[in-house]
């Protein structure tokens, strides 16, 4: 039965189901400053996934009581549209999803200076339109595009980005069909500056120096879309920085 | 102690700016003798402190600071305004009455209402207080006529321009009263309508060009311009 699936998802010349190379990302589109009512916001396309991610804030807290004397509180919804998936979703949250929105508000948390605004929160909503596989890594990447875009000062980027194991070989950036029908797959978030990681998380099997390798792969990734992050934050202002002629 | 940057170039959050014998300035951070951005903005070394001019950031209360606000509650002794801060600014009750606030004999609601919008100055704010206002001075109170209009926080310095040669050159050729908050809130009242909007359009203007050089003079002759082409409709 393994064999098959072998040649289903991934051929002899190492070329995946769609099409790409195994160490290679899906191709990205990022966009920020989509959204004009929220002080902040991006929108990622990652192969098939789209995703919108907002922010407000800093600003009070409500309710009142949650508010932390000595730093603003980041509080997280990540949120699947009913129509992401083929089989509609319920849109009410699912344990899944107060899982991730629990692990990107602590991979973002490192990142932000939230001790500069004491008992103020945060707010940040990350939808779903259209999920493929790695939407918590994603949703991480728009996220932190949005923070920078509401003007939340931060000690960098966060980048994230998923490695795997499918059919025995060592793959970037899994799509769905490889997550599901894959051995092992492990997102990872990234503060590239710092080089700290701020979230790590792993399903499947995969020995130690396979996991070894798994990491140093995420990384790498990481590094090619933190790039892409800053090209597009700075696209955004561009227009801005050019100097009318006198 | 080298610098990775020319000034006025764009940086991003996390962008490596300097090295070792410099000073980290505004929006940025230091750590192991680097200096990092902490906001997308331009760069300015200045001798040898490094900061970054942010393009989007929102008002952090300053004592001091004039600010322009909206009543959002009214409640026993006070006001809450909201001035565009993480924090909501109080206004006491005696300090619009001049005097102890008596709940049988005072409404507050008559003074300023839920809707006003407030001229104050900020008198007392850090890290553990929400900011506490003052109308209390000549030109500080509720705002009767004219236009708000709102611009980011961090390009309020340019609206005034140098020892506020631009503010004073806007008055001047526009003919229109104009009250700058420091939490990025303009207040523009003048004789006429079409006075108002030169304003506003000149305002919108720096906003966009905030970062260029000259741009005193190439208002100046906007305003002009503008003023021209209206007279001779």
């Amino acid at each position: 039965m393994s064999k098959k699936k072998t040649e289903k998802l991934i051929d002899k010349k190492g070329i995946r189901i769609d099409g790409r190379e195994l160490n290679k990302l899906r191709p990205i589109k990022l966009e920020v400053g989509v959204l004009d009512n929220a002080n902040g916001s991006a929108y990622i396309e990652q192969g098939k996934n789209k995703i919108l991610a907002g922010v407000y804030g800093p600003k009070e807290v409500h309710p009142k009581h949650l508010a932390i004397s000595d730093r603003a509180l980041l509080r997280c919804r990540y949120h699947m549209a009913p129509f992401s998936v083929q089989e509609r979703k319920s849109p009410a949250p699912s344990r899944r999803e107060v899982e991730i929105s629990k692990v990107i508000k602590e991979a973002l948390e490192p990142a932000i200076f939230a001790e500069y605004y004491p008992r103020t929160s945060i707010e940040l909503f990350i939808e779903v339109l259209q999920a493929d596989g790695g939407t918590r890594c994603a949703s991480l990447t728009a996220a932190s595009l949005a923070l920078a875009d509401a003007g939340i000062p931060m000690r960098d980027l966060v980048a994230a980005c998923a490695a795997g194991k499918v059919d025995g070989h060592l793959v970037l950036d899994l799509n769905d069909v490889e997550d599901k029908e894959g051995e092992a797959d492990l997102p990872l978030a990234l503060i590239p500056s710092l080089n700290a990681v701020t979230l790590l998380q792993m399903d499947g099997k995969a020995t130690l120096e396979e996991f070894e390798q798994l990491v140093n792969m995420a990384v790498e990734g990481c590094k090619q879309i933190h790039k892409l992050q800053k090209e597009a934050l700075k696209a955004k202002y561009i227009t801005v920085k050019e100097e009318p002629k006198e | 102690m080298p610098t990775f940057y020319e000034r006025k170039q764009i940086v991003t959050p996390g962008d490596l700016l300097a090295e070792n014998d410099y000073m980290a300035g505004d929006n940025t951070y230091k750590e192991n003798g680097k200096i990092y951005a902490t906001r997308v903005g331009l760069v300015d070394y200045d001798n040898r402190r490094v900061s970054v001019v942010a393009l989007k950031a929102f008002y952090i209360p300053y004592i001091g600071d004039l600010v322009i606000g909206k009543v959002t509650d009214v409640t026993l002794g006070v006001w809450l305004i909201d001035i565009n801060a993480p924090y909501p600014a109080v206004l006491r009750a005696s300090d619009a009455l001049n005097r102890p606030f008596k709940p049988q004999r005072d409404e507050l609601s008559s003074i300023f209402d839920v809707g006003d919008v407030v001229i104050a100055e900020i008198v007392a704010y850090d890290r553990t207080r929400d900011p506490l206002l003052t109308v209390s001075d000549l030109g500080l109170g509720k705002v009767k006529r004219g236009q708000i209009i709102e611009v980011t926080p961090t390009k309020i310095p340019r609206v005034i321009g140098r020892q506020g040669s631009m503010i004073t050159m806007l008055k001047q050729e526009t003919g229109c009263q104009i009250t700058v908050g420091q939490n990025g809130v303009i207040l523009v009242s003048g004789k006429s309508l079409e006075d108002e909007q030169l304003a506003i359009r000149a305002i919108r203007k720096i906003e966009e060009e905030a970062h260029t050089s000259g741009l005193t003079d190439r208002i100046t002759e906007m305003i002009k311009n503008e003023k021209r082409g209206v007279e001779h409709v």
